[in-house]
C-alpha cells in the first residue's frame, strides 16, 4: 500500500495515497471548516463540489490556498490549517458568501441549527465589508417543502442528495455567475416536480434555504379549541432521535419523555403509529402470504416481488417513475395512514365523537407524510384521516416554545387502545425493520409454528442493498432490502428487466430509513448519529414483552370488534390504497 | 410556462440527433447544439425529450441550456441578428448599434418581434475584427456597421430579398 508521510500543524503523519488534506487533518483530530463538504461514512454519501472555499490551508511551497477537502496530500507536504493567511482567507470567503445572504437569522427557521451561522460566528465575523446587489428569488411553496433560494449558498449538498444518492434528478444549479442557483427545471415549482418530499435536500442544507412546512400553528390553534378531540400518533423512528433536539447523546430513547411531553402539550389521547405499524403487518403479511400461495400454486399473473409501500416517498417516486409496475408493490396504506383511518372511524364511534371534531395529528421523522396525509384517496367527504403531520423538530419546537422542561419529564405510557405495540411496530423505524417485522409474523402463520428465534441479524445493517433466504420451514423465501432511491432504483430495474429473485423487498427513501427522516433532528453529515438511533430500535425492540405483530392484543381485539380478518372488505375498504400514474 | 405540442416529427428528428451521439450523457452540450440549429431554440419540451433520450435529469439539461449564453429557450426570429459585442466591436461603437437594432426593432436582447420576423442577440468576436463593428443576419456578415445603416440592413429582409440569409 502506497503511503504519504506529511506534517499538518507541525505534526507528522502518515496516511493512504490518495487521502484528501481535509481527510487527513481529520484523522489526527484537527478540524478544518467546510459549507458544503459532506461525507456520510458507509452510507456512500459524499458531496465534494469544492465550492464554498472555507476549507482552505497553507501548503509550503504552493502559491495559493489549498481547498482541503479535494486536494490530495504529497509526500512531504507541510499543511499550516489556521495560519494568519488562512484565516483572513476564511473571513474573506464568509464575508462574500454573507454579502450576498439575508440578513434574518433571528427569526429564520433554521437559526441555531443553521452551519453557515455557526460558521459566520466561530469566524468570528463582525461586520460585512462588501456591500453589493443580493440576488432575489421568490419563495416556492409546496405541501411539504419551502424553498427559500434567497438563502442558497450553493453547495450543492441538496443536488447531490437529489441526483446521485435519490436519483430523483428535480434540483441542478441553473444559470451563470451571480443569477446561478439550485433550482428545479424551468424553475417551476417543486409541485410541478417529480419531487418525491423525501426531504432529504433538507436533512443536508446547510442554511434556511430549504426547510419543511411548518405546521405547529395548526396544532396549537386544534390544541386550543374546546369543540376538537386532539389525539396524537408518534412514529417509532422519533423515540429515538427526539433527544437530540434537547441536548441529550444520540441514540437515547425517549418514548416515556414523549409520552410525557405531549400529554402536556394537550393533546387529549397519546397513542403510537407502531401500533399501525402491528396493523400493517398483518394487512401486508397477509398479502404477501397470499400472493406466495398463489404464486407457489402455480398462478403466473400473481405480481412477485411484493414492494413494501409504508414510505410516502418512494410511493410518490414509483408513481413518478415506474408506473408501469403501480400493482406491484403491497396495497397497504402507510402506519400513518392506517392509524387515521381506524381513529376516524373505530376509534371515534368509541369516544361517540364525529369525525370533524376528531383532530388526528402524527409526529413523523418524516417530510413526506405532509403531503401524503393531504392526498385524496386519505379523506372522505374532504376531511383528511390525519390532519397534521408534524416533524420530530416541529415537536421539539413545540415543546420549547411551551416552556416544558423535557429532561426533567416523567416516563408515561401511551394511552389505550391504539398505544399498545410490539417490537415489530417499533423496527419500522429503521432500514430492514418492516420486513424483519412481517418475516416474525409471515413465518408463523404460514408455518403454524413459533419462530425458533427473533433477531434476524442478515436482515440488519446499514448496507444500501442487502438480501437474505429466509428459511420458511423448507421453503426458502428471498429478501431484498434497499435504503435509499437510488438503491430502490436498481433492484427496480431488475425487476423490470425480469432479473429479480426476490420474493419481497422492502424500500425505505432516506438513508437508514426512518432513523435518516427528512424530519429528524439534523445529523450535520455525522453518519455515528444514525447507527446510534438504529441500535436505540433494536434496543427497543429488544425490551419489548410481545415482538410478533400478532400478538397485539389490541390489535387481535381491533380485528375481533371492528375489522373481520385481515384482507376483509372492511379492511380493503379502511387500510389498503391504490397508486396513481404520475407520469 | 405555456405547454407546446411537439410534432411527431420533430421528436423524431430530436431522437435522430441524440442518437447521433450514442445517446451519451456526456454529449449533451453536442447534442444541444444540434437541435438548436434544426429548431433554432430550445423549449422546455424539447428539453425534456432530450434529458429522456439521453436518460438524465431535465433539471440537469436545463441548468446547461441556462448556464450557456449561446443556447435559448425563446424561438428565434426567421432572420435573427446578432451584433459582437466582442472588444474590438464594443470600442468602434457595437452598443450604438445595438440601442439602434432594438429601437428600429422594438424589441429587446434575446426576443423577436411579434411577427416572428427579426430576433436580436449578442454574440462574442465572430473572428473579424478588422470589420468592426460587425453584425451578422443568419448567415449573412455585415461589417464596419454604423448606428445609420441599420434601417437599411433591416429594410433588405423586410422586403424579403436578402434569402440567402434565412435561418435553416
Amino acid at each position: 500500500m502506497d503511503t504519504i508521510n506529511l506534517t499538518i500543524d507541525k505534526k507528522n503523519i502518515v496516511v493512504k495515497k490518495g487521502t484528501t488534506i481535509l481527510e487527513a487533518a481529520s484523522g489526527i483530530g484537527i478540524d478544518i471548516p467546510t459549507l458544503c463538504h459532506m461525507k456520510l461514512e458507509d452510507l456512500n454519501i459524499e458531496n465534494k463540489p469544492g465550492g464554498c472555499r472555507i476549507c482552505v490551508v497553507e501548503v509550503n511551497g504552493r502559491r495559493n490556498l489549498a481547498p482541503a477537502c479535494c486536494t490530495e496530500v504529497n509526500e512531504g507536504m507541510e499543511v499550516s490549517t489556521h495560519s494568519m493567511r488562512v484565516i483572513n482567507a476564511r473571513r474573506t470567503v464568509m464575508e462574500l458568501i454573507l454579502s450576498d445572504h439575508p440578513f434574518d437569522c433571528l427569526i429564520c427557521a433554521k437559526s441555531g441549527n443553521c452551519d453557515l451561522q455557526d460558521m459566520a460566528h466561530n469566524l468570528g465575523i463582525r461586520e460585512i465589508r462588501y456591500k453589493g446587489e443580493q440576488s432575489t428569488y421568490r419563495e416556492d411553496t409546496s405541501p411539504a417543502i419551502i424553498r427559500e433560494v434567497d438563502k442558497c449558498i450553493m453547495c450543492r449538498r441538496c443536488e447531490t442528495m437529489c441526483n446521485e444518492v435519490q436519483t430523483v434528478g428535480v434540483l441542478s444549479a441553473i444559470n451563470r455567475g451571480f443569477e446561478s442557483v439550485v433550482s428545479p427545471a424551468f424553475e417551476m415549482n417543486l409541485d410541478h416536480s417529480v419531487c418525491t418530499y423525501c426531504g432529504q435536500c433538507v436533512a443536508v442544507c446547510p442554511t434556511g434555504a430549504l426547510t419543511e412546512v411548518d405546521e405547529t400553528g395548526k396544532v396549537i390553534r386544534a390544541l386550543s379549541d374546546p369543540s376538537k378531540t386532539v389525539i396524537v400518533q408518534t412514529a417509532p423512528a422519533v423515540r429515538a432521535a427526539l433527544g437530540e433536539e434537547f441536548g441529550m447523546e444520540a441514540g437515547t430513547l425517549v418514548t416515556g419523555k414523549l409520552v410525557a411531553a405531549l400529554r402536556r402539550l394537550g393533546f387529549d389521547h397519546v397513542f403510537d403509529t407502531d401500533f399501525a405499524a402491528d396493523l400493517t403487518i398483518m394487512e401486508e403479511g397477509t398479502e404477501l402470504l397470499n400472493r406466495l400461495g398463489k404464486h407457489l400454486a402455480g398462478d403466473k399473473d400473481v405480481k412477485l416481488p411484493i414492494l413494501t409501500s409504508c414510505c410516502p416517498a418512494w410511493v410518490k417516486f414509483f408513481e413518478h417513475q415506474f408506473p408501469d409496475m403501480k400493482d406491484i408493490p403491497s396495497t397497504a396504506r402507510s402506519p400513518q395512514q392506517m392509524f387515521g383511518a381506524i381513529a376516524k372511524t373505530y376509534f371515534a364511534e368509541k369516544l361517540g365523537v364525529k369525525r370533524e371534531d376528531l383532530v388526528v395529528v402524527s409526529i413523523m421523522p418524516c417530510v413526506a407524510k405532509k403531503y401524503e396525509c393531504g392526498r385524496d384517496e386519505f379523506k372522505t367527504n374532504g376531511n383528511p384521516d390525519v390532519d397534521h403531520a408534524i416533524t420530530t423538530r416541529e415537536l421539539a419546537a413545540l415543546i420549547k416554545l411551551s416552556s416544558i422542561d423535557f429532561k426533567s419529564l416523567p416516563n408515561e405510557d401511551f394511552d389505550n387502545p391504539l398505544g399498545e405495540s410490539t417490537g415489530a411496530g417499533v423496527i419500522f423505524g429503521t432500514t430492514g425493520g418492516v420486513i424483519e417485522a412481517a418475516v416474525r409474523t409471515a413465518y408463523e402463520i404460514h408455518t403454524k409454528k413459533e419462530l425458533p428465534r427473533l433477531d434476524f441479524d442478515e436482515l440488519r445493517g446499514m448496507e444500501g442493498i442487502r438480501e437474505a433466504t429466509i428459511d420458511f420451514n423448507g421453503l426458502p423465501i428471498r429478501i431484498g432490502i434497499a435504503h435509499g432511491l437510488g438503491n430502490a432504483r436498481k433492484l427496480l430495474e431488475d425487476i423490470q428487466a425480469g432479473k429479480s429473485q426476490f420474493h419481497a423487498i422492502e424500500i425505505m427513501s432516506c438513508p437508514g430509513g426512518c432513523i435518516g427522516g427528512g424530519g429528524q433532528p439534523y445529523h450535520h453529515g455525522n453518519a455515528d448519529i444514525l447507527k446510534k438511533r438504529q441500535m436505540a430500535i433494536y434496543t427497543e425492540d429488544k425490551n419489548k414483552v410481545i415482538r410478533k405483530s400478532h400478538e397485539n392484543p389490541y390489535i387481535l381485539k381491533l380485528y375481533e370488534e371492528f375489522l373481520g380478518n385481515p384482507m376483509s372488505e372492511k379492511a380493503h375498504h379502511l387500510l389498503h390504497t391504490e397508486y396513481f400514474d404520475r407520469t | 410556462m405555456p405547454k407546446i405540442k411537439l410534432a411527431e416529427h420533430t421528436i423524431e428528428l430530436i431522437k435522430e440527433i441524440c442518437k447521433e451521439f450514442d445517446n451519451k450523457e456526456s454529449e449533451l452540450i453536442n447534442v444541444l447544439h444540434g437541435v438548436q440549429s434544426k429548431l433554432g431554440y430550445l423549449p422546455a419540451e424539447v428539453q425534456e425529450v432530450i434529458a429522456r433520450e439521453l436518460k438524465m435529469s431535465v433539471a440537469k439539461v436545463y441548468g446547461v441550456v441556462t448556464f450557456y449564453s449561446f443556447f435559448t429557450m425563446i424561438p428565434q426570429g426567421e432572420f435573427p441578428i446578432s451584433i459582437c459585442m466582442g472588444t474590438a466591436c464594443y470600442v468602434r461603437g457595437a452598443e450604438q448599434v445595438l440601442s439602434e437594432f432594438k429601437r428600429q426593432l422594438k424589441v429587446e436582447v434575446g426576443e423577436s418581434t411579434e411577427d416572428g420576423k427579426f430576433s436580436i442577440n449578442c454574440l462574442r468576436c465572430v473572428g473579424a475584427c478588422g470589420l468592426a463593428p460587425v453584425v451578422t443576419v443568419g448567415e449573412k456578415v455585415y461589417g464596419r456597421v454604423a448606428p445609420s445603416e441599420v434601417k437599411k440592413i433591416i429594410a433588405e429582409y423586410r422586403e424579403g430579398c436578402a434569402d440567402d440569409a434565412k435561418t435553416a
